[in-house]
């Protein structure tokens, strides 16, 4: 593997060679086991891990969920109730699968936002973001699907209106929304398409994770210094970084084991939090619920689809300028998607020299701002659109756009960034400093 | 069809306004203090019992449960009745039989049947369909110290009948309930802006329970309260059987999970010392 000096799998017995000669699968494995990792990383660095554990659990109970779940209108619902009051354990498969997905979204956006504040997409991550981004897409495409299989009355909703949203787009939408639906309305075609590609996206899902690894095993992980490992040599290299394996997984376990507490506490204790009432209502094509709400994790990108209402005025001007061809609707869709595009975008977008946010102080402050404008844009989400919340989903979704088009690009130009540390090593001996005396651990100044 | 789902999906998102929640008005729900709230609550066999007697002879005349085993009567966690009762119970039943093309008595495979009357909704999921509990402004807060509060609604609703308030005329359809939200409402009770000025709404079932419409067994106080705190229960129990046993797989993942991060937190403090030059 390219990128940081490290020490290679050497194959010592003659089976080892045989094998490494023709497959070398074990040196893959221990290069990515032992991969140097900067011994810096603080706990906003564990959610890869958390990430992993989410995948693979998803995919496990959802095979087993797959087994005893049955796709289509007239038993989707009941066979549902089947796993959850017949099937061994099926209420657990059943709940650790329902709020595996919500874990799912707090650790990716937790792992998004890290890379935010990071400087994580910077050159030469860019790839390893965008990657990033298409799993996330892939995520809500999977977990909105998933919503749809138990066939209760937000299921359906929820599906009539996100893709309805495809339906906005000029020219092609209407077809679209048809291929999508597999009919005119959402209905057992719609069922048994959804269940199929929310079984086979996961995988692609694994697959791009693959890829992701890959791409930022090449270039190392950032860091919270957001300066690069020394290449200079493996000595140089060791001092700034520690092998992945013991150092870095006892770490994330820890921090999983930790996460997982809460977790089996809302599954054990409350698993309905975080769902809706109305999805234990079997799908009812002719009553629509007084108020539709998507799962939470989509509601801040619902809050900006609902905020550029036609009264807004750059509504207007886009309906005026394209004679109409993108009225209120279709501006809705554009710019939830937008919010997600600006976002993949921001290895470009931001002209900063310096990659950590640590060392930006005018950053930190607009950063903090985005986190909570992407709180805000939650909560805004859920509530009705009426006022006072339509003016404020406004506000924020500007915000949200600035941030990536505006604030990112000047920020560049016109910040005066800090000092930052020589080299990791530095930094981390600064947190822990070496004592003194000692032989084996004496400080050596920077290069 | 289609016109309608568009129209529908059109208001979800808001381009129309949201008019199903302007008309809404507030409903009361009152905290019961149920024995399987919290981690360490668990459903009371007798309080089941005393509920399906209950839905036997009030509810099941018009709603159904079609989710649920009649067997499952027998479940341990839950009403926890003798095998010869719960087969006796289901004899009661006439059960349609497609293979015989006839009825027949019940057994305890059987399910709970269907509504017997169309508009009734089915009773199975009905705890966990509703909410008592929002808010305070959508975060979710009271539900996270309360509960979603199912039980309490429905618990509530058996309460919440009440003479209807003097800005509604005579003749409106339906029993006034104050626990009861997506009802008609009145026009003469909402204020300009179309908001509700009292509580609950309009309920198209007439008042199920009095007070002493059955006699326990177990001599339970059969005053209105208290039945329709076991009715709740018990439906609590339909609509999530297998609560004691989720609470417990919880319980042994809490547990378990705290002492695997106890030892990870000191495996990987040990692990970690001498490059935090903690020790030497």
């Amino acid at each position: 593997m390219a990128g940081i000096p490290h020490d290679h799998y050497e194959p010592k017995s003659n089976g080892e060679k045989w094998l490494h000669t023709r497959l070398p699968v074990v040196g893959l494995l221990y290069d990515t086991l032992m991969i140097p990792t900067p011994k810096n990383l603080n706990w906003m660095w564990i959610w890869g891990i958390v990430l992993t554990f989410c995948l693979a659990l998803q995919i496990v109970t959802g095979i087993v969920l797959a087994m005893h779940y049955t796709p289509h209108v007239d038993v989707a619902f009941s066979s549902v109730e089947h796993i959850m009051r017949n099937v061994n354990g099926g209420y657990m498969l059943r709940y650790l699968h329902m709020n595996g997905a919500s874990l799912f979204f707090v650790a990716v956006y937790a792992h998004i936002f890290r890379g935010l504040y990071y400087g994580s997409y910077k050159a030469p991550r860019e790839i390893t973001w965008i990657v990033g981004m298409l799993i996330y897409l892939l995520m809500m495409a999977t977990g909105f699907m998933g919503y749809v299989l138990p066939w209760g009355q937000m299921s359906f909703w929820g599906a009539t209106v996100i893709t309805g949203l495809f339906g906005a787009i000029p020219f092609i939408g209407e077809s679209l929304q048809t291929l999508l639906l597999g009919g005119p309305a959402v209905d057992n075609a719609t069922l048994n398409r959804f269940f199929s590609l929310h079984y086979l996206l996961p995988f692609v899902i694994a697959g791009l994770v693959i890829v992701h690894i890959w791409a930022f095993h090449t270039t190392g992980n950032n860091n919270p210094t957001g300066v690069e490992v020394r290449r200079t040599s493996k000595e140089d290299a060791e001092k700034d970084t520690l092998p992945f394996w013991p150092y870095f997984v006892m770490k994330d376990l820890f921090a999983l084991a930790v996460i997982l507490v809460v977790f089996f506490a809302i599954v054990g204790f409350m698993p309905n939090y975080l769902g809706h009432p109305d999805n234990y209502i079997e799908a009812n094509p002719l009553s629509t619920p007084a108020h539709i709400v998507p799962e939470w994790y989509f509601l801040p990108f619902y809050a900006i689809l609902r905020a550029f209402t036609a009264e807004v005025w750059v509504v207007q001007i886009a309906s005026f300028v394209t004679g109409g061809i993108i009225d209120a609707k279709f501006f809705g869709v554009l710019a939830m998607f937008g919010a997600i595009a600006v976002m993949a975008l921001v290895p470009w977008l931001d002209t900063s020299s310096v990659r950590s946010g640590r060392y930006r102080p005018m950053f930190k402050w607009w950063f903090a701002l985005l986190v909570i404008d992407f709180f805000a844009l939650m909560w805004l989400g859920a509530m009705p659109a009426e006022e006072p919340y339509a003016s404020f989903s406004l506000i924020a979704s500007a915000y949200w756009f600035a941030y990536f088009l505006v604030i990112l690009p000047l920020l560049g130009v016109i910040e005066k960034p800090a000092p930052q540390p020589e080299t990791i090593e530095a930094d981390f001996d600064a947190h822990y400093a070496p004592k003194t005396g000692g032989t084996k651990t004496l400080v050596k100044p920077a290069e | 069809m289609i016109k309608k789902t568009f129209l529908s999906a059109v208001v979800a998102l808001g381009f129309a306004g949201s008019a199903a929640f302007a008309a809404g008005g507030e409903a009361h729900v009152e905290d019961f203090d149920f024995s399987f709230e919290g981690p360490f609550g668990s459903f009371d066999a007798n309080q089941l019992q005393r509920g399906l007697q209950i839905y036997t002879e009030v509810c099941s005349a018009c709603h159904g449960m079609k989710f649920v085993p009649i067997r499952t009567l027998a479940d341990e966690g839950g009403p926890h009745l003798p095998e010869d009762q719960v087969r006796a119970y289901a004899a009661n039943f006439d059960i349609f039989d497609p293979e015989l093309d006839d009825t027949r008595p019940g057994t305890p495979v059987d399910h709970f049947p269907e509504s017997a009357l169309d508009t009734a909704p089915d009773l199975s999921l009905m705890a966990k369909k509703r909410a008592g509990f929002h808010g305070p402004y959508g975060l979710g807060i009271n539900q996270f110290f309360k509960g979603i509060g199912g039980p309490e609604y429905i618990a509530s609703l058996m309460v919440g009948y009440e003479e209807a308030p003097a800005c509604a005329p005579e003749d409106f359809p339906g029993h006034y309930n104050t626990a009861f939200p997506s009802g008609g409402i009145p026009e003469s009770c909402k204020d300009e802006n179309g908001h509700a000025t009292i509580e609950g709404s309009w309920i198209a079932m007439a008042p199920p329970l009095y007070g002493d419409d059955v006699t326990y067994n177990d001599g339970h106080d059969s005053d209105l309260h208290h039945e329709a705190e076991d009715v709740a229960a018990f439906l609590m129990w339909t609509a999530e059987p297998k609560m004691m046993a989720r609470k417990q797989a919880g319980f042994a993942g809490v547990l378990f999970l705290t002492l695997l991060s106890v030892l990870l937190y000191l495996t990987n403090k040990r692990l970690w010392a001498p490059v935090k030059h903690k020790e030497d």
